[in-house]
């Protein structure tokens, strides 16, 4: 076993076992607190996969921003009697064999395909990367009209999203 | 030495995860955690084969900077949708929201 792959490793088994507990704890702030080490878990795999770039924005976006909120959206939604009764539907159990049947599925096809193997090229030397995808999303023989697209995407979501929590005062 | 296997196995395990809080969880803002999950084990598979098998091209890191945009937009709107159904029907236990249920 190579350093590598012990660090993978215990990333794996700590992001695997976080996000078990965010789908499985009754308590929604300790769900949220999980999801934050489950984020973490899964920036450290960007950055085992050289892509430096997005550990940094994952913890500032998912982790600053949208965990943030979702503990915000949390505290302004509780109810009296919340946690009262199941925190799962009735289909729980179906629920948990569809995942089961589609990680066996998802497993099976990949192993049958024969770039499952792939071990890992070396970087292009002297590249720095940020710099490439940073000239990739902003030139016009790049990726400009995909990065424009997304800046409206945002902008929509950001006055839906006020529109949508206006409190009408009639 | 590690391989393309690793993190395929993995984002599947985190995906299938966050599967079962999607259709398992009643809270909304429950969903929404396992959408997150899911979208995450999405990123990380651009990611992986990125890496794997075309490190010199830069297309696979842009399409994951275009999911990231999707998943915080997704997020603002769903976040806004919650509050606003909690306000006029004082829950968001996904059972509940049920005004379009014949």
């Amino acid at each position: 076993m190579t350093v590598l792959q012990v660090i993978f490793l215990i990333t794996a088994v700590v992001t695997l076992g976080g996000a078990v507990l965010v789908v499985t704890v009754r308590n929604l702030i300790h769900a949220a607190l999980w999801l934050i080490l489950t984020l973490f878990g899964v920036a450290v795999m960007y950055g085992l996969l050289s892509a430096t770039f997005f550990t940094v924005i994952q913890v500032v976006i998912y982790i600053g921003a949208i965990a943030i909120l979702m503990i915000f959206a949390i505290m302004l939604t509780r109810r009296v009697k919340q946690e009262a009764g199941s925190s799962v539907n009735k289909g729980w159990w179906l629920a948990g064999l569809m995942s089961l049947v589609l990680f066996t599925a998802l497993v099976w096809m990949f192993s049958t395909w024969s770039g499952f193997q792939t071990t890992l090229p070396v970087m292009p030397a002297n590249v720095d990367m940020v710099k490439v995808l940073g000239t990739a999303l902003v030139s016009p023989n790049g990726y400009v009209i995909p990065f424009e697209i997304a800046s409206v995407l945002l902008l929509a979501a950001l006055i839906g999203a006020v529109v949508v929590a206006w409190e009408r005062k009639s | 030495m590690i391989s393309l296997s690793y993190f395929l196995v993995f984002a599947a395990a985190l995906f299938c995860i966050g599967l079962y809080g999607v259709l398992a969880r009643k809270n909304a803002i429950a969903i929404l955690m396992g959408i997150e999950l899911m979208l995450n084990a999405v990123i990380i598979n651009l990611l992986a084969f990125w890496r794997f098998r075309s490190p010199e091209m830069i297309a696979g890191q842009v399409f994951a900077v275009i999911v990231f945009a999707v998943a915080a937009a997704e997020v603002a709107v769903g976040l806004a949708l919650f509050i606003s159904i909690y306000r006029r029907r004082n829950t968001i236990a996904a059972d509940e929201i049920d005004l379009l249920k014949w």
